[in-house]
């Protein structure tokens, strides 16, 4: 006689989500446990696109590592030249002129703006809405034609110098930042808000899923939307006021749901903080040099290093040991979405396949800076 | 109506001509549909405005490997497209295009209709099932719950139009129809059926997209979660049959609607009714298909099922009883 | 039952509105460019690979093969060979080859160059299936446009 078998609730199979996966936005693998479609381990796994780019800094000289610093966050890479330019400058005593400071504000926030608007339609794209990852493809790319005219790139800059900026911008780009600010105001409700944010579908979909804790966010380091969105007022930008920010007014757009949806508002909100400050900047800009004198030779005195920025994704940060050489001794770079992804195998346990990929969505991840 | 062996050949040619034609062309539609509202032009390159892309796509598919990886099951792996298209070809002989354009005059057409809706389901999961991949076992399960959810919802509907039509035959339903925009289920004036019927047509608009696995319901697809769900081990014809299935679901839920709803090939304000008729509701009806899918992110999988079980079926339930009261009051 | 029922409406109204506004983006023009037929200007600033500056007069390279720009490469993309100047006194330039496949265009070499003798170039649809075509001799670049230019 046969006996029944009965049927074994820890009966689970392993998928590989990636690294070629078209909700992992790159080379990202996550190893995940699955029990039908919940989700009982998720594991990312790190280092398909790991390019060294810490043992790069020590190989060259200062300057030859700026190129570097674009390549890793490519959506936002005015943030990371920023970074590394702020962190040299204050091992050398680097003073920037006022004009170069004001552009350098500028271009970082067009380059947010931009990097948030990618994050969105990308975001979409994972939910499974097309269309409005041309809405805003066709706004990015205003940006990028406004940067192109300055950085002469249109994706990977190289345009922080130490001691200032490589061009000047002309009336034409503030014509057209002027003329892009309202373009994005006037779109702003109707194509993002009123097709996508208040839609019941999207509403359903990232309401009260993916809940981090304020104690998680701690724990794991998470910077940026991601702890914004779970009620820490923490920016780098107000908190520990580099470059010119402490001049513009602006507010840090925080929710308190620590849901995917309060991440989503927050980085709406701040694509509109984004343009408060580019304007307010345009109107106070200075005239005056946009570089100051730098020796060709950077030896920065022999010492620990630390500054940080704000990147798009949260706070970057750049840990800087000079010898007195012409290369630094050790560059370690802190960035941010390597501890907001660090997140997802504790938040996405107990998760549905699709809400765990629409929540890896909302932590807004770039692989190479990961990576690095 | 006598059926010679001429008139079996003849609707049969036509039938396929119909079923190629809009298979491969409504790809383009929905290419240029898509592109347009995305701001797009779409294809351009092959032929005036890329007419010739869907000859270009299928020279391509039919030159490619059909492979079947290790691992898989052979037979199922192999049959499951083609189950996916016959369903659909079949459907078409029992559709009413016009009075006297209609391959088979059947007394329970509904019901085959129907039936046939199942098989494709199974295609689904056949496909799925013998892929022997992760996905596409996911995308098999996932199409078998939506697609039981969202049948009951439109067998329901349906059970209300043909309690006032009173047949269960297409061409009667249409023919009850006729006579002007006032007639047609989805607006019927006589017994203030309009009051409860176009929530009906809503019910089945949205069950038939659910049915037909279009966005926003595309559950089994989901490239973004499960990369190509069922259809993530097929290349070359065995992909081309599936999206060719899908396609011609389209077409068939269109078919079904204007015939149950819109009054099949009558003419809104008493126009001379005709064939046109038909072909213009149903283009109509596949457009806001593919207008729906480029507008709105994909549902998840248990919302999806909360929306039948919580909205779509308590609604259709009540339009049944009211349905009916009124049939039986007036 | 009232989350419900105001769920149905609002719900139903957000889809409604979301297919108005991509029904009105539908009639509305394109505004992709079509590329092999249309193609984009470029910026004054736009960095392409990078060229020979020639002498107005001449036509020959300005550059004097001083070696900076091979200094502050990061990637060592540019080699250079030089051979005395016999009539008169410095180097002249025999050779300047970029290896286009390991520059990341960052324009470390054009900053550094205290001569006028390198610029971007406006190049930008680069592509082909042999790597060899982009080790690029920039001495024989600039000779076919001094020709063109005659």
């Amino acid at each position: 006689m046969t006996v029944p078998v009965a049927p074994r609730h820890d009966e689970t199979f392993v998928l590989n989500v990636g690294p070629q996966h078209p909700a992992t936005h790159g080379v990202l693998r996550v190893k995940m446990t699955m029990d039908g479609e919940y989700i009982v381990k998720a594991e990312p796994v790190l280092g398909y696109i790991h390019r060294m780019h810490e043992k790069l800094a020590e190989a060259g000289s200062y300057a030859q590592f700026m190129p570097n610093t674009a390549r890793m966050d490519y959506l936002h890479a005015l943030a990371f030249n920023h970074g590394w330019a702020l962190a040299v400058e204050k091992a050398a005593g680097i003073e920037v002129p006022e004009r170069a400071e004001y552009i350098r504000v500028i271009t970082v926030e067009l380059n947010r703006i931009a990097s948030h608007l990618l994050w969105w339609a990308a975001f979409l794209l994972d939910l499974g809405g097309f269309t409005p990852l041309l809405y805003a493809f066709d706004d990015r790319e205003q940006i990028i034609d406004l940067l192109e005219r300055i950085t002469g790139s249109r994706l990977t800059y190289c345009y922080m110098r130490f001691g200032g900026v490589y061009n000047d911008i002309d009336d034409e780009f503030i014509t057209g930042t002027r003329a892009f600010i309202k373009r994005l105001r006037s779109r702003w409700q109707r194509m993002y808000h009123d097709l996508v944010t208040g839609n019941i579908i999207l509403i359903k979909r990232i309401k009260d899923i993916g809940f981090i804790s304020q104690e998680q966010c701690r724990r794991y380091g998470a910077t940026g939307p991601v702890a914004r969105g779970s009620g820490i007022n923490y920016d780098v930008r107000k908190n520990e006021a580099y470059s010119v920010y402490s001049e513009f007014d602006f507010d840090i757009p925080v929710y308190n749901e620590c849901d995917s949806m309060a991440r989503y508002m927050v980085r709406m909100d701040e694509v509109e903080q984004s343009l408060r400050i580019i304007e307010q900047a345009l109107d106070k800009l200075p005239e005056g040099p946009v570089m100051a004198k730098v020796p060709k030779v950077l030896k920065p005195e022999a010492g620990y290093y630390y500054s940080a920025v704000e990147t798009a994704r949260g706070a970057l940060g750049h840990r800087l040991v000079c010898t007195g050489d012409k290369n630094p001794y050790k560059l370690k770079l802190r960035s941010p979405t390597f501890c907001n992804l660090s997140l997802f195998g504790e938040v996405a346990e107990g998760m549905l396949l699709a809400d765990a990929l629409a929540f890896m969505g909302s932590l807004d991840l770039v692989i190479p800076e990961i990576d690095r | 109506m006598e059926t010679s062996i001429w008139r079996a050949l003849l609707y049969l040619v036509g039938i396929m001509a119909f079923a190629g034609v809009n298979a491969a062309w409504l790809g383009w539609c929905e290419r240029k549909g898509a592109a347009r509202i995305q701001r797009r032009t779409g294809p351009m390159e092959a032929g005036y405005q890329g007419l010739l892309q869907p000859l270009c796509d299928g020279a391509k598919l039919l030159s490619k490997q059909l492979l079947v990886p290790q691992g898989v099951d052979g037979i199922l792996f192999r049959v499951a497209p083609v189950l996916a298209m016959i369903p659909a070809i079949t459907s078409m002989v029992v559709i009413p295009f016009s009075e006297n354009v209609g391959a088979r005059n059947m007394e329970l057409s509904v019901l085959l209709l129907f039936a046939l809706a199942s098989i494709g389901m199974i295609a689904i999961l056949l496909g799925g099932w013998a892929s022997g991949n992760k996905y596409a076992i996911i995308s098999g399960a996932r199409s078998v719950s939506q697609n039981l959810a969202y049948e009951i919802p439109m067998l329901v509907t349906v059970i209300t139009v043909v309690m006032i039509s009173g047949s269960m035959n297409l061409r009667d339903i249409a023919l009850d129809q006729q006579g002007g925009f006032w007639h047609w289920n989805i607006f019927r004036l006589e017994n203030g059926h309009f009051v409860t019927m176009w929530i009906s047509f809503l019910i089945f608009f949205i069950c038939s997209v659910a049915e037909t696995n279009r966005a926003p319901f595309d559950m089994a697809e989901a490239e973004s979660e499960l990369v190509a769900g069922f259809m993530t081990e097929y290349g070359s014809m065995g992909f081309g049959l599936f999206m060719m299935g899908e396609y011609l679901n389209i077409v068939v839920g269109a078919c079904l609607t204007a015939t149950l709803f819109l009054g099949g090939w009558d003419g809104p304000f008493g126009m001379t009714s005709g064939i046109w008729w038909f072909l213009i509701k149903i283009y109509i009806l596949i457009f806001t298909f593919i207008w729906i899918r480029w507008t709105f992110p994909r549902v998840q999988i248990y919302r999806l099922l909360n929306l039948s079980w919580k909205i779509l079926i308590p609604f259709s339930m009540a339009n049944l009883l009211i349905t009916a009261a009124l049939i039986k009051v007036f | 039952m009232s989350g419900y029922w105001s769920e149905i409406i609002t719900g139903g109204k957000s889809l409604v509105t979301g297919m108005m506004i991509t029904a009105r983006e539908f009639f509305k023009p394109v505004v992709t460019e079509q590329y092999p037929w249309e193609v984009p200007t470029m910026t004054p600033k736009f960095r392409g690979h990078i060229e020979l500056i020639g002498n107005e007069e001449t036509g020959a390279p300005n550059c004097i093969a001083c070696g900076m720009c091979q200094r502050a490469c990061p990637s060592g993309c540019i080699t250079l060979s030089s051979k005395k100047n016999e009539n008169g006194k410095g180097k002249v330039l025999t050779s300047y080859v970029l290896d286009f496949t390991k520059c990341s265009l960052c324009g470390s070499c054009v900053e550094s160059c205290n001569f006028n003798a390198l610029r971007y170039s406006m190049v930008y649809n680069l592509a082909s299936f042999d790597k060899n075509d982009f080790i690029i001799d920039l001495m024989k670049r600039l000779e076919d446009q001094n020709i063109c230019k005659r």
